[in-house]
């Protein structure tokens, strides 16, 4: 729980330090577009958390929000109908978990190569499926998923206390999310307790894979158009995320309380970075530097324990 | 096959236990796009795949030691964008050609060095590692050229990248060179021997009193040399810098490596000649039938995915 306040506090300095540099920061708009951000990243980061507490990788997170957002951008375009396009988003993300399931749970290939296969696979595909053409102007209902309010809130900051709740009692209160943790945390051991290692990686895959699906509609809901590099910049803030909120790269050590103070932080970053009119072609190197400093904080505390 | 492993020296035996995705696919693609495309089995198409794939090697082959010594690099990508950029800069200010290429070959060198450092010292898993480093080189290249192409590098570096020596065209003579070094040093070099025992067996290392931690470093360091050695070669395909034109890279690059059988503490280089000549091969019978380049990336995926399927299945009957 420490770990946690440490953050905690990491996220009321950066707000101090913001509201000092900027007068925009502490203004109602400009805090409710940060929790938008914020749940957003958090929806992305969210599957990602679990695939990482079971000691996997998803590197095609990025790549999947971005054909789900594409798909879906047409199903609407299409039909006119929300529904079409969050069911045409959805599933098209869990198509592609249960793949990366299928692949790393039942044909055991290594996480990284088969997820970065399946991330240029996706990438390719959206670009081609695009054609270079940009689709925009959602109808109204359609765009409140993303940039609409619900008593004063933005629509997206429900789904996220939703998908946490959720998120929260499957890791701490059922049996399967004790065995995530528990494969993260040996696999072999795991195993010879009797927990279905490959069922279970297959789950938290095809959760992940979800997730990307439900983050795509509502990231389209939320830019109100898309293209194919929608989804090109988002691989390295969703690792962010779920490193800076203290989720292990060695597994079974974080939760998604900590990703969603991750989030916080990556997005107040970010933020800070827009308000002080610092050019976003700063951005991936800010995200990368703050990767690099997570993964050697994780490293570093780690081996403490151990 | 465990009574050819027996019976073939050891060599052959590990060759014929590691060659298989590749050995498979890379005729297959040659007779299928050989009687689909017309055009394809030609000495100039043959010539002209050689000098589309050789940065690609360039890439491969360090990427083979890296991928060995259990690691992985997803930053080479970005490293070349990044050494590109920097050659162009320094070359449109005035600067003269060898102190550009100093330039671009040190920061590949540096980003290499940062890598192994963190992977070695630090302790941090390397595909975490390298996609930082990928952030910092791709974000550090577009800040220094506000995210546009740099033009106007004069003609030296599109001249060496057109030109020939020999008959042979000159990308193709500076891969015959890489990996010729890439073969020498893996092989017949005590270099070498610890490049396959870093990856395999390290203790033994240790207890023979090798530097096993500078030796590690240094495969990252050399990677990074290499890969920013390569953005010359890039630079004058462009005839430009260009921040992002390298994104993706890495992953051909690790398409390569991984079709031609290498594996932690095993590799083997000629399959890496294979793969990279399969990924080659690949695209342009693609682009020869008007496939679109965007399903050429995926077409390369789906290449790696189906071999390593086809691999697992394998090892599992």
């Amino acid at each position: 729980m420490t770990a946690l306040a440490y953050r905690l506090a990491g996220v009321a300095l950066l707000c101090v330090v913001l509201t000092m540099l900027s007068d925009a920061f502490l203004t109602v708009p400009n805090l409710l577009n940060v929790l938008r951000q914020t749940a957003l990243l958090f929806l992305i980061a969210s599957g990602l958390t679990l695939v990482v507490l079971a000691g996997g990788l998803d590197l095609s997170i990025g790549a999947n929000v971005g054909l789900s957002a594409c798909l879906a951008a047409t199903a609407v375009q299409a039909t006119g109908s929300v529904w079409a396009g969050v069911a045409v988003g959805s599933a098209a993300g869990t198509v592609v978990g249960l793949v990366n399931g299928a692949i790393v749970a039942g044909l055991k290939l290594k996480p990284i190569i088969a997820t970065y296969g399946i991330m240029w696979v996706l990438n390719g595909v959206t670009y081609w499926y695009m054609q270079g053409e940009t689709i925009y102007g959602f109808p109204e209902s359609f765009r409140a998923i993303g940039s609409g309010y619900w008593l004063g809130v933005p629509v997206p900051v429900y789904l996220m206390v939703i998908v946490l709740a959720a998120g929260l009692v499957f890791a701490r209160m059922t049996t399967w999310g004790h065995q995530v943790y528990a494969m993260g945390a040996n696999q072999q051991a795991a195993h010879l307790s009797g927990v279905p290692v490959s069922a279970r990686t297959f789950l938290v895959y095809s959760l992940s894979g979800a997730m990307g699906g439900v983050s795509g509609v509502v990231y389209l809901a939320r830019l109100n158009s898309a293209e194919a590099g929608i989804g090109d910049a988002l691989l390295l803030p969703a690792i962010a995320a779920v490193l800076v909120g203290g989720t292990s790269l060695f597994g079974g050590l974080g939760s998604l309380a900590g990703t969603l103070i991750g989030a916080t932080i990556l997005t107040l970053v970010l933020n800070g970075m827009n308000l002080l009119v610092i050019d976003s072609n700063w951005q991936p190197l800010v995200t990368g530097a703050i990767v690099l400093l997570a993964a050697a904080v994780d490293t570093l505390t780690r081996r403490r324990v151990t | 096959m465990p009574d050819a492993a027996t019976t073939l020296p050891r060599s052959w035996a590990h060759s014929a236990a590691s060659v298989p995705g590749v050995a498979y696919v890379l005729p297959l693609l040659l007779v299928g796009f050989a009687v689909a495309v017309p055009g394809f089995a030609s000495a100039p198409n043959a010539a002209n795949i050689g000098v589309q794939s050789a940065i690609l090697l360039l890439l491969a082959l360090p990427m083979t030691f890296v991928i060995m010594s259990e690691g992985i690099d997803l930053s080479m990508g970005a490293v070349i964008g990044f050494a590109t950029v920097v050659l162009a800069l320094l070359l449109v200010n005035g600067y003269p050609l060898p102190w550009a290429v100093a330039a671009a070959v040190g920061g590949g060198l540096a980003f290499g060095l940062v890598n192994g450092l963190l992977i070695v010292y630090g302790g941090i898993p390397p595909f975490v590692v390298t996609l930082g480093t990928m952030g910092v080189a791709q974000g550090l290249a577009l800040v220094i050229t506000d995210g546009a192409s740099v033009v106007g590098i004069g003609s030296a570096l599109p001249r060496l990248y057109a030109g020939t020596w020999a008959g042979l065209p000159f990308p193709i003579v500076i891969g015959i060179v890489a990996y010729a070094a890439f073969h020498v040093l893996m092989y017949h070099t005590r270099y070498g021997a610890y490049v396959f025992a870093i990856g395999g067996n390290r203790e033994s290392l240790l207890l023979a009193g090798v530097r096993v931690n500078v030796c590690h470093v240094s495969i990252y360091a050399l990677a990074g040399a290499v890969v920013g050695a390569a953005g010359l070669l890039f630079a004058g395909r462009m005839s430009a810098g260009h921040p992002v034109a390298g994104i993706g890279l890495e992953f051909d690059a690790i398409a390569a490596v991984v079709l031609g059988g290498t594996d932690r503490g095993n590799g083997w280089l000629p399959g890496t000649l294979l793969g990279v000549a399969a990924v080659g091969v690949l695209k342009n019978g693609l682009n020869l039938m008007a496939v679109p380049s965007s399903l050429q990336v995926a077409g390369v995926g789906i290449l790696v995915i189906v071999v390593l399927v086809i691999d697992a299945l394998r090892r599992r009957s």
